[in-house]
């Protein structure tokens, strides 16, 4: 390997486990971050490259975080690059609950442990609603959405459907409906 | 074999959640109750650790439930196997990724996925909504105790500190522990 590339390497390796460390709850809260260590520090990727890294993510599958560091280690030295700033955003998180998950269980047997995620699962709840509004504002707005919205919604609840089945039948909806609609010279969106 | 399960399972969730985040919790829930992994209770109670460590979800709560499965390589594999899709489509598609984002039938199964993606996590509120309110199942006996109110009360506050005043996931999660610690120590709960 030459050294220009593994300096690189480095580089990303560092750069990215930064970006690991100091965001919060991961997702879209990682992308100014991601833009200013890699844009505007290291000048890797332009701002409208970043646009488009957001734009594949949503549309391939797993964490932001992974996309926008294989993508970005990709571009600047190829398959090796994209594995090390991979590794550079997984690994403070995985130390990190690594090491919280060998104490987890032993805390929580402590009094002030359980009342305080007696509070905590109550404050989950809300979280997760809120997901559910985001997710509702990114999502199409028209009727077909809402029927797939709503029959994904009822198969969970009420017949405990298998979860994969759902999402693949709901690809394979969106897929057809974009070729009916185009047939009728229309754009699904 | 425990470590290629692990592998597997998170390989699929790496694989087929779109959306990042939230949008895995439905499947991660239905994975986690097939292999007695995990209770939903302490699922919930790892959302609030995710939101309040660095790092993507999806690499936290794999590295946490692998941990607790299979050690430290049992995290090592089940956070391999979210991580490795995403790496791997990217890489894939770095070189053709205009052709990609226009095609007409990527677009079409986006129209489902993120419409689908919705009504998932609609689902988890119910199932979580239900493990948190009425835990011993739903009798109205519920409505007499005083950690039902509690819990109902945390929820409506923090949902509107999210809502309406813009709050941050972690404060969410440290406003809600110590309303429990409180209420704990008081005897309210």
């Amino acid at each position: 390997m030459k050294k220009s590339k593994l300096k690189l390497c480095l580089q990303l390796l560092l750069s990215f486990m930064k970006i690991g460390v100091v965001t919060f709850g991961g997702g879209y809260a990682m992308i100014p971050i991601i833009e200013n260590e890699t844009s505007k520090k290291r000048k890797w990727v332009s701002g409208e490259d970043l646009l488009d890294i957001v734009a594949i993510s949503e549309s391939t599958p797993g964490p932001i975080a992974i996309c926008a560091a294989s993508f970005i280690g990709y571009r600047v030295v190829g398959v090796i690059g994209a594995f090390m700033a991979t590794l550079g955003v997984v690994l403070p998180s995985f130390v990190i609950i690594f090491l919280i998950s060998m104490f987890l269980r032993e805390f929580s047997s402590y009094d002030i442990v359980k009342y305080a995620f007696v509070g905590i699962r109550a404050g989950v709840l809300a979280l997760i609603i809120k997901a559910v509004i985001s997710m509702f504002k990114k999502a199409p707005k028209n009727i077909l959405a809402y029927i797939i919205m709503a029959v994904a919604f009822a198969l969970v609840v009420l017949f405990s459907t298998n979860v994969l089945v759902i999402i693949l039948s709901s690809a394979v909806v969106g897929i057809v409906a974009s070729y009916i609609a185009r047939k009728r010279g229309k754009e699904l969106k | 074999m425990i470590y290629l399960i692990l592998f597997l399972e998170f390989f699929k969730i790496g694989a087929f959640t779109f959306g990042g985040g939230y949008a895995m919790i439905p499947f991660i829930q239905e994975t986690v109750a097939k292999h007695n992994w995990m209770s939903t209770a302490e699922l919930v109670d790892f959302i609030a650790v995710s939101e309040s460590t660095p790092g993507a979800f999806a690499v936290n709560i794999s590295t946490y439930v692998g941990s607790q499965v299979g050690g430290f390589f049992g995290a090592v594999c089940a956070t391999t196997g979210v991580v490795m899709p995403a790496f791997l489509i990217i890489i894939l598609i770095a070189k053709i990724y205009d052709k990609f984002k226009n095609s007409k039938t990527v677009k079409g199964a986006m129209f489902g996925l993120k419409s689908v993606v919705v009504g998932l996590i609609a689902s988890t509120v119910v199932s979580i909504g239900l493990e948190i309110f009425f835990a011993n199942g739903f009798t109205t006996s519920v409505f007499a105790t005083s950690s039902f109110w509690f819990s109902l009360v945390v929820f409506a506050i923090m949902l509107f500190l999210l809502l309406y005043k813009k709050f941050s996931p972690v404060l969410i999660v440290v406003l809600s522990a110590t309303l429990g610690i409180v209420a704990g120590y008081t005897g309210i709960i």
